[in-house]
């Protein structure tokens, strides 16, 4: 597998991380040397085997759907980047 | 052997009247006998470590963020309770929290410039078991950015160095918290685990670490990098100060949906058994390339002391390890682009000064916020989860984790514990490795297949290496064996002293 620097602008977009062309390139290096290391898993045949995504292999714990929360709205906003009346505020999306 | 025994001498450049040096090796039990018998006050202790951390940051910058107003307020509560008789274990007694854990009041950075505004409005699971038997924060240590390295050198406020050397990283992603316990700043400390980042910064900087079992510790309120693989746990001196901080920090909560619900237990129990006939297991893998000679003698040696002890010895093979740092370099960027994507400068955090609508906002503002190494690993996490490509990386790196997992359950049928280097080499210089991730990356070939497997791991210093840098043991142990571990790290620091020595420098 090669990666493009269309691959690195592509994803970069996807992750909405602004690059320069620059970084791009860069990334394409340091990107393709970490693929070099990663692609020794394809050596590997798996088909007879699951995947294991927790080590203790638990069941997803699920809870009573009552709330538990208070209403901490002027703490939390307190540290926002922009609120008004108790809204967090970002630039318009429709017109 | 008594902690004072070592040759330590007042040292000249600041006034530690008070806090004997003496007091800099106590163990935890021994600082909590102090207090609890009245010879000092959590605010006189808090206080003179305190000063310590003032004296030593600047050079070592294993701190973020020190507050003396809320530690010492937190130090006077801790007094009231001794004066009670409501005192419990490490009541009033100072410990370093690594700057990932949201710290109710306080600037909790997680290393990034994206959090260097972020004041908690909540205390993570592990800070509230800390406040609830009257422990006190005496600050927030530096680490890698999102703990996303193995140097300390990702943070963005700077690379922590290692106490027993300058020009070396003291490990990471905690490396903070080691540097800070290692020079003496703080009794103990707290650190995460997600690929080694609790055991190799503990063996570059000579002290003791474990990560216990996934889902003992609480992952509430501690900032995500790969939750499938996170861990909390201890860093301090010895393996039964390390037992005492597991007591308070491990339980069930029901915040985080992967914690364990199992009986609590005292990890101290077992820490004066006699190691007799205790199965050690050394994996052929370990063993055959990639250690440098100095750190295979110091492990060597090790491992001959336990055979004093009475231990014996068995071969066994762990034959996918070499899978790890692939399957790693698959999972931890996969998890970290996801719990990532809540950065976007609208609820909290760094917000771009300057856009032109809502997707310029994001874009600058992740662009702005993150550094190099995390902006690397979002976007391999973002391509081996992209459109035609999760079942070829990201189910076949579960695949294989699954391989690894049970090559650690064949080896335990053989032995009790599994034992080998924590790091292929001493600390490296500052700078050698930064420029190439792929380098770093080798650095963590012996920690990570433990966080795969969901393995228990700790690391304790076994000696020094040619440059006079640490060396650590690492030490593997089955699901849930922390206190069989932390019996089998005591036993060794009983006949040995590597976990009492203290940087010359750092001591006259």
């Amino acid at each position: 597998m090669s990666l493009s620097l269309d691959d690195i602008k592509r994803v970069a977009n996807l992750a909405c991380i602004e690059v320069s062309e620059t970084e791009a390139a860069t990334a394409l290096t340091q990107l393709s040397g970490i693929f070099g290391l990663i692609e020794q898993m394809q050596a590997v045949d798996t088909s007879a085997i699951e995947p294991m995504s927790h080590a203790q292999d638990v069941v997803q714990r699920l809870r009573d759907d009552t709330v538990t929360e208070s209403d901490q709205r002027e703490l939390f906003q307190s540290i926002a980047p922009k609120t008004e009346a108790g809204l967090y505020l970002v630039p318009k999306v429709i017109e | 052997m008594r902690p004072h025994d070592f040759g330590i001498h007042p040292p000249l450049f600041y006034d530690l009247s008070r806090l004997a040096n003496t007091m800099l090796n106590s163990s935890l039990k021994q600082l909590s006998a102090l207090l609890a018998a009245k010879k000092i006050s959590s605010v006189e202790l808090t206080g003179e470590f305190l000063k310590r951390v003032k004296a030593l940051n600047p050079d070592y910058n294993a701190f973020i963020t020190v507050d003396e107003k809320m530690s010492l307020a937190q130090a006077q509560a801790a007094d009231a309770m001794i004066a009670s008789g409501q005192a419990r274990p490490l009541t009033g007694i100072p410990i370093a929290q690594k700057d990932i854990f949201c710290t109710k009041g306080w600037l909790t950075t997680c290393g990034s410039k994206m959090l260097s505004n972020f004041v908690s409005p909540y205390d993570a699971g592990v800070i509230e078991r800390f406040n609830a038997v009257g422990a006190v924060n005496i600050g927030k240590t530096n680490m890698d950015e999102f703990a996303m390295g193995s140097s300390n050198e990702t943070s963005f406020y700077g690379p922590v160095k290692n106490p027993w050397d300058i020009t070396a990283v003291p490990g990471g992603s905690s490396g903070g918290s080691a540097c800070a316990v290692a020079a003496r700043m703080a009794p103990a400390a707290t650190g995460t685990d997600t690929g080694g980042s609790i055991r190799q910064p503990a063996a570059l900087c000579g002290i003791s670490g474990i990560k216990p079992t996934y889902g003992l510790v609480s992952r509430y309120g501690m900032i995500a990098f790969a939750s499938s693989l996170d861990q909390g746990g201890p860093m301090a001196k010895s393996a039964e100060d390390l037992a005492l901080m597991l007591n308070v920090m491990a339980g069930f909560d029901t915040r985080d949906s992967t914690s364990l619900q199992r009986a609590s237990e005292d990890y101290a129990r077992d820490l004066a058994k006699p190691l007799q006939g205790l199965r050690i297991g050394l994996p052929k893998e370990y063993f055959v390339e990639g250690m440098s000679a100095d750190v295979a003698r110091a492990v060597e040696a090790a491992i001959g002391e336990y055979r004093k002890l009475g231990a014996e010895t068995v071969e066994v093979s762990l034959p996918n390890t070499k899978l790890s740092i692939p399957v790693y370099y698959v999972l931890a960027p996969a998890e970290a682009s996801s719990n990532l994507s809540r950065f976007d400068g609208v609820r909290y955090g760094h917000r771009a000064p300057e856009y032109i609508d809502l997707n310029d906002m994001y874009q600058k503002s992740r662009a702005q916020g993150f550094g190099a190494e995390v902006k690397r690993r979002i976007l391999i996490g973002t391509y081996v989860l992209s459109h035609g490509y999760y079942d070829a990386y990201y189910i076949q790196a579960q695949k294989l984790r699954r391989l690894i997992a049970q090559d650690f359950a064949a080896a335990f049928a053989q032995c009790d514990i599994i034992m080998g280097p924590t790091t292929p080499t001493t600390a490296f210089a500052l700078g050698e490795k930064s420029g190439n991730p792929v380098q770093m990356y080798l650095s963590d070939t012996y920690t990570i297949a433990t966080n795969l497997a969901g393995l228990p791991g700790m690391s304790i210093p076994a000696g020094f290496g040619d440059n006079n840098r640490p060396v650590g043991l690492h030490i593997i142990g089955n699901y849930f064996a922390e206190a069989q571990m932390l019996n089998v790290a005591h036993q060794y620091q009983q006949v040995t002293d590597w976990h009492m020595r203290m940087p010359d420098k750092l001591t006259a």
